[in-house]
């Protein structure tokens, strides 16, 4: 009857919001009276397997077949199906991340389970399975009640914080029967930005949009998240003029993202990016004009001359930083 | 090669969202509803596009949704396809609108399916790949590019931190975002060409749902901004530090 949570891995190594949603089955599986089983698949060590354990599994079925280290969303499908099936799973969790968005859904219509897609609650058992997710692009929050007996749930990253405990856990191979059409998607090529922060995962970001004025000015701006370890993002025209890369466009048509903390430098505050940042915990907005929306949805200000501001502030985090090391 | 485009309905981007019923419905009164962003710029144009260069023979258009959702449909095939269908049930739970489309397309042929990857309102992202298992196709989400020759499809979709390039042979669902194509206003002829297009309206399957929205909620209001001088960014700092505890 356990609650069974993929836990994803890149080329062998976990990271932190994965460790989020085994803690997250974890709270479910004890709220339910039951255990935590994590599914990882395809090649990695047993060590590293291990460390699930402090974060609440108390197993690991491991598929541990090579044609997994690429995402097939249909193969992962069938693996998580073949595990839920052997555990007697009645939930089952994922991440709500490029993985998991292409691999839960398919799950559920498998499984004729309901689902809700970036839960940002543990689910409220008093009503049924209601779980809270953002609808409208961040606009409001549903509670949002999965009717079926099976459910599958997609974590939003970055919702709960991740606290490393004792346990240690079980590791158990699981074969699963597969075909030649669950391997039906080859990769070809990957580039990944090298160096940098993902976006999705950074926890700080500093973003820019036309206020910057031009991409021979971005600078300051790189400089600040140098100095605070912090990904760069962008407005929509800031992308659409070619000054940055599509990947950092946030907002409604591009990405989302829920840092704990946004500085938004130069951007006005429009409705569709907002939708795209909101749920960042803090945000920071620096602009020349006392009227810019943005400000309305800030927690704090500065009124001013990005160009001028940028370097002092990039100095007072320099200093905090020395200070504090 | 055919050509299925969903297409969803939802609120204009600057739609100020209210409740209604004690929060448990979504207050429609004044709001303008228009094509998911992602369906047309990205999902619709690239279909378009491929018919264009010979690749694709027909694209059609399928929308689950009543009769109000007619204009956006009409407005879908301004900007072009073939013929639409407009599954005529509505639904927000994921797996009843996919398995809507699934009851229509699994007859129908079709090599490639794309949608957007995800409607504005509920934010699920979830019709493409609940399709794809119901149709029994391949799915990739969140692609940026789409190349189809021999049958294969060579699609570049996003992955933390980067891109990556896959391949995958026919037939596939795919989710489209940016990148995909640029996004086309319908012109006076393509208007008037969508008044006579085929808008075939089917009843929906018996679908039971798998979930329900039982109540809905504002974000907590935002305590009010603090201003700090431009002069002062030391205190800032110490803000972001002592009082906010994010660095
Ligand atoms: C359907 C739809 C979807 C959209 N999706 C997105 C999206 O995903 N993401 C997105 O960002 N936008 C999106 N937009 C566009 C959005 O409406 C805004 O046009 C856009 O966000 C504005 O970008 P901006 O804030 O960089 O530029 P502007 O609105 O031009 O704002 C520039 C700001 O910089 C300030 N400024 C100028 N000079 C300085 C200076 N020297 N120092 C400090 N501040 C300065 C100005 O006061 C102003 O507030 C979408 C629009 C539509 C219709």
């Amino acid at each position: 009857m356990s609650v069974i949570v993929l836990a994803e891995h890149s080329q062998g190594t976990f990271k932190k919001k994965t460790f989020e949603s085994v803690q997250y089955a974890a709270d479910i599986a004890k709220a339910m009276g039951t255990t935590a089983t994590a599914v990882a698949l395809g090649t990695i060590a047993d060590s590293e397997l291990q460390l699930l354990g402090a974060y609440g599994a108390t197993k690991v079925l491991h598929v541990a077949d090579a044609k997994l280290d690429t995402l097939n969303a249909r193969a992962y499908a069938k693996a998580l199906a073949t595990a839920a099936e052997k555990e007697g799973a009645k939930v089952i969790i994922a991440l709500h991340d490029v993985t998991g968005k292409a691999v839960a859904p398919r799950l559920s219509a498998r499984l004729k389970a309901g689902m809700v897609a970036g839960a940002v609650s543990l689910p409220d058992l008093g009503k049924g399975f209601a779980i809270k997710k953002a609808v409208f692009s961040g606009k409001a929050f549903a509670f949002v009640n999965i009717t079926s007996d099976v459910k599958v749930v997609t974590l939003m990253p970055n919702t709960f914080p991740v606290k490393q405990g004792e346990g240690s856990t079980t590791i158990e191979q699981l074969s699963v029967t597969f075909e030649d059409k669950d391997f039906g998607v080859t990769v070809k090529e990957v580039s990944k930005v090298t160096g940098a922060v993902p976006l999705s995962e950074a926890e700080l970001v500093v973003s820019g949009g036309r206020g910057m004025k031009g991409p021979e000015n971005w600078g300051p701006l790189e400089d600040l998240a140098g100095s605070l370890g912090a990904a760069l993002a962008c407005s929509r025209p800031v992308a659409d003029a070619h000054w940055r890369p599509h990947h950092e466009h946030v907002g409604q048509t591009g990405g989302t993202i829920r840092p704990n903390l946004y500085i938004a430098v130069g951007i006005s505050g429009a409705i569709q990016h907002l939708a795209g940042v909101n749920a960042s915990k803090t945000i920071v907005v620096i602009n020349k004009d006392p009227e810019a929306p943005f400000f309305k949805a800030a927690d704090y200000g500065v009124i001013g001359d990005a160009a001028e501001i940028l370097p002092k502030l990039t100095e007072a985090v320099k200093k905090f930083k020395a200070a504090h090391n | 090669m055919k050509i299925l485009v969903c297409i969803a309905q939802v609120p204009d981007t600057t739609t100020k969202i209210a409740f209604g019923d004690n929060n448990t419905t979504f207050n429609t009164a004044g709001v303008t509803f228009i094509i998911n962003p992602y369906d047309e710029w990205y999902a619709l144009v690239r279909a378009l596009e491929l018919k264009e260069s010979g690749v694709a023979t027909a694209v059609n258009l399928v929308t689950v949704g009543k009769a109000d959702a007619e204009p956006v449909i009409r407005k879908a095939l301004a900007i072009g396809g073939d013929e639409a269908v407009r599954i005529d049930t509505d639904s927000n739970d994921p797996y009843v609108v996919a398995a809507q489309i699934a009851e229509y397309a699994k007859s129908e042929g079709y090599d490639l399916v794309l949608c957007g990857k995800e409607s504005i309102d509920y934010n699920n992202g979830s019709v493409g790949a609940i399709l794809a298992e119901m149709l029994d196709m391949n799915y990739i989400g969140f692609a940026s590019s789409l190349n189809i020759e021999g049958g294969i499809a060579t699609v570049k979709r996003e992955i933390e931190g980067g891109e990556e390039t896959d391949a995958c042979a026919l037939p596939l669902v795919v989710s489209c975002q940016k990148g995909m194509a640029e996004a086309r206003i319908p012109n006076m002829r393509g208007i008037m060409a969508a008044r006579t297009k085929p808008l075939k309206v089917v009843a929906g399957a018996d679908i039971k749902p798998l979930s329900e929205i039982v109540s809905y909620e504002m974000p907590p209001a935002k305590t009010g901004v603090k201003m700090i001088s431009a002069d002062n960014m030391d205190e800032l700092v110490n803000l972001l530090h002592s009082d906010a505890k994010v660095i």
